[in-house]
Order: structure tokens, then sequence, then C-alpha cells
């Protein structure tokens, strides 16, 4: 248990000092996670509010299937990016394997369902009053979204803050597809998991409390945008 | 690149990267997977060379035609370690009849690799010089513990559980102050562990930057790196963890 106090003193040492790797690692768990998610709810946002708002056949089956792939594992996908993206594979001409941009693709897989499947229901929670009266002001399909939007944008952000927790603590896609190349490829799941393999359990417990911190500056932030 | 874990933790690729990087004016990336999947990602054309410890596995990865020729650079032995108490009374006896102690006394456990790595195929060469078959030795027992990693986790877990392993003596030596385990099988021909880089072939995978593996592989085995090899560690464990044997016959 002694670890932990030690962790906890060396996670404040090394963010104290800046120490430059641990810092290169951070700021590269932080941008892979953050274009993942970027780029995730730039789509699925708009693509929630219409499987809501439209009425199709097998809708509920696919809301069902979403939801099912909040469970998929990240080894699964580190596996099907891998071989997706692999010399041998349909995209291995993109050379693109063992890079972040295939890291981000493999995160954004990852929380595609779950940016879905929380805006659906952040959506189907805001009041059908607040719906009517825009319609009924004249308000076309698109301004109508955009005003249920700002309405469930607390359950909205949630969903953002959660797809982002999901990306910048996965380990399995990082590992297969970024194969933990320092300098490059190396974040802090991966990390923790090369340091605790070499036994430095303080330097590991210290990258898991940089990661929590991470974490928590992006909450705040998050936090700003739904109180606006 | 993607190169053996025993290379990695090590160190020796963290001293000789940013050599092979200033000499060449190129970032080398690499990949730490057991000899088994390194082989698996030279074969997808995924690196441009590897670098693996398991004499079978290359020779059939060259007669496959995806590698160009293999360059044994570095060797040193293979060791077993286990608990200081030997439960298993095995302490200076042969590599073949520890094993043999191992699964016809059960008294003491085993920790294995499991994961197709030069030192599993080397515990496997071990088991069948023993007169055992694999299949025979992964069901025997809870004894034997098939774990699946790299060398440094596999270590930790043998001196957790108090088993014994298979191990390079270069990781051993770079775990030792963190292992409660003591070298208890050091000697015997079988024990040989020699390094290999072995550059993807282009005509079979037009994609592998051919040159530039060529590159490492002349870096390798030049005087002044196998002079740098032979000296590795000596500062930091009292011994040098690898013998240099470029262009050395070596004992199959």
């Amino acid at each position: 248990m002694v670890e932990i106090w030690r962790g906890l003193t060396k996670a404040v040492e090394l963010i104290i000092s800046f120490e430059p790797e641990v810092m290169g690692i951070a700021g590269r768990s932080l941008i892979i996670a953050l274009t993942s998610t970027l780029l995730a709810s730039l789509f699925c946002i708009p693509l929630g509010g219409l499987i809501h708002f439209r009425r199709f056949p097998g809708k509920r089956l696919v809301i069902s299937l979403i939801q099912t792939f909040f469970s998929i594992p990240t080894v699964a996908i580190g596996l099907f990016v891998f071989v997706l993206f692999s010399q041998a594979g349909p995209l291995g001409g993109l050379n693109l394997l063992f890079t972040p941009t295939t890291m981000v693709v493999g995160q954004m897989i990852l929380i595609t369902p779950i940016l879905l499947g929380l805006t659906i229901s952040a959506v189907s929670g805001v009041d059908k009053a607040i719906l009517d009266t825009a319609r009924s002001l004249g308000a076309s399909g698109f301004q109508t979204a955009i005003v249920v939007l700002r309405e469930a944008r607390f359950a909205v952000v949630a969903a953002v803050g959660m797809g982002f927790g999901r990306a910048i603590s996965e380990v399995g896609i990082a590992i297969m597809v970024g194969m933990n190349i320092r300098g490059f490829t190396r974040v802090l799941t991966t990390a923790i998991s090369l340091e605790t393999s070499k036994g430095n359990l303080e330097l590991s417990i210290a990258l898991g409390i940089i990661l929590i911190f991470i974490a928590l500056i992006i909450n705040i932030l998050l936090n700003r945008l739904q109180q606006r | 690149m993607a190169t053996t874990t025993s290379l990695y933790d090590t160190g020796l690729w963290d001293y000789l990267e940013p050599m092979f990087e200033e000499e060449y004016n190129i970032n080398l990336n690499i990949m730490y997977a057991g000899t088994g999947r390194a082989l698996e990602y030279g074969k997808r054309g995924d690196v441009d060379i590897i670098i693996v410890h398991s004499q079978a596995y290359e020779e059939q990865f060259v007669a496959e035609g995806y590698g160009v020729q293999r360059v044994p650079f570095a060797y040193n032995y293979f060791l077993i370690v286990g608990p200081a108490a030997d439960p298993a009374g095995i302490k200076g006896i042969s590599p073949k009849e520890a094993f043999k102690k191992l699964i016809e006394n059960g008294s003491g456990s085993f920790v294995s690799r499991g994961d197709d790595s030069g030192t599993h195929a080397k515990e496997k060469t071990i088991w069948k010089g023993a007169g055992y078959d694999y299949e025979v030795v992964r069901n025997a027992g809870a004894w034997y513990v098939e774990a699946g990693t790299g060398m440094g986790p596999i270590l930790m877990m043998a001196s957790e559980k108090q088993a014994y392993t298979l191990t390079d003596i270069g990781t051993y030596l770079a775990y030792k102050d963190k292992l409660e385990l003591m070298p208890v099988v050091d000697k015997g021909d079988i024990l040989l562990n020699v390094y290999s880089a072995i550059a993807v072939n282009p005509e079979k995978i037009p994609t592998t930057k051919i040159d530039m593996a060529n590159n490492l592989i002349n870096f390798l085995v030049s005087p002044e790196i196998q002079e740098l090899i032979s000296n590795y560690g000596v500062k930091q464990y009292g011994v040098s963890l690898f013998t240099p044997c470029a262009g050395i016959e070596l004992p199959p």
C-alpha cells in the first residue's frame, strides 16, 4: 500500500518538474483521445438526433444494437483495426498501422455507440412541448434540431464526457494498433501497463494519477459548457 | 522493427537506438513483441526487420521466403531460476533432468511464457529433449502455469508464486533486484540463446524498406557496435549480458 502514497508524491513531482518524457506521453494521450472524441461527436450527435426524430422500420432494433455495442471489448476493436490497416489488409497501402492515426480510428469506433446511444437518450428526454412550440413558430427541421440539442445539452455534453473518458482510459486498442512505440504511440495507459510489467509500480501509479488529473481538467471544462 | 521482449527488458535497444538513428539520420520505430508475434508482423509486411531468438522459427521464416537471411549477432544463455529453497531439488543438475524432476515429483511449480516466444520455443525444446510431449506437459497439472506475457512480468510472477521459470540471463539480471529467485540450472549446451536479425524479403513483401533494414544489420555486425554489445551491462550488472558473434559459426 505504501506504493500508492509514493506514487502520489511521484505524480506531483513529475507534474511540477514537467518531466519531458512523461509530459510527452500525457500530451499524446490527451491529443489522441480529444481528436477521436471530437471527430466522433461531430457525426454522432447529429446522427443520434436523426435516429431519435425519424421514424423508420427497425428503429428499436438499431437502438438495441447501439446499446449492445457499449460492451464491445477494446481488444476486439484493436484486432479489427489491426487487420484493416496491416500491410496484408485492405487499408495496408496507407501505411498507417502503428501510428496515432490508427489509434484515433480505433477509439472512434469504440466511442461511437456510446455517443450515439447517449445522444438518443439525451434528446428523448426533451419535453415534447418544446418541440411542438418550435414547430408551431415555423422552425425548420434543422432549427428544431438545434433547439432540441440546446435543451438537451446537459446530457449531450455528459455523453461527450463519457466518450472522452472511455477513449483516454482504454488500453486494448492502443496496445494492439499503436504497439507502445516510445515517443510516437506510447500513451498513459500503455505506459502504465509497460511500467507495471517492469515492476516500476510507483511510476505506474503516478502515471495513473496524471491520467485522472487530465480527466478532471477536461470534466471541469465540460461542466462549464453544460452550465452556459 | 519488431524485436523480442528480452532485448527490451535488458535496455539494449534504448542504448543502441539513438546511435543508429544518428548515424543514418532516420527515426527507428521499435515494437516489442515475443518472437512469434514479431515473425507474424514480418509476414504481414508491417515491419521491415525482425530481431528474435528462435533458430527453428527463424529458419522456417526464411525458408518460406519471408526473410532474406538469418544474421546472428549476439548470444547468451538461458537459465532456470527458482526459489532459494529449491523445493524440487533441481539445483545444479542438467536442464533436461531438471524438467524431468519437475514433472515427475510434482514438488514446485513452473511458470511458462506460453506465448510462442523464443524463450517458450526453447522451453519446448528442453521438454522434448527430456522425452515429453509438450501437450502432455501443458495438461500435467496445476503446477504448470502458462502466463502468456513478456519475460519481465513472468519473472515477477514466478517470484510472487515462488515458482521456477526459464529465462534469458539478460532479463534475469536486469530484474534481479526485484526478484526473490535464484539461478538453479545454468549449465548445458541446450541453454544457448542466439539473437538474430532478419530483413523482411522485398521479393515477397514489396513495401519493405530493404536498404534501411540492411543498414540496421550492417550496424549490428559492425566491429564498433559488436564491441559495445560485448561490454553492455558490465557497468550496471558487473557482467556483460551478451557475447557478440557476428560472422562466427555457432553450434546448432
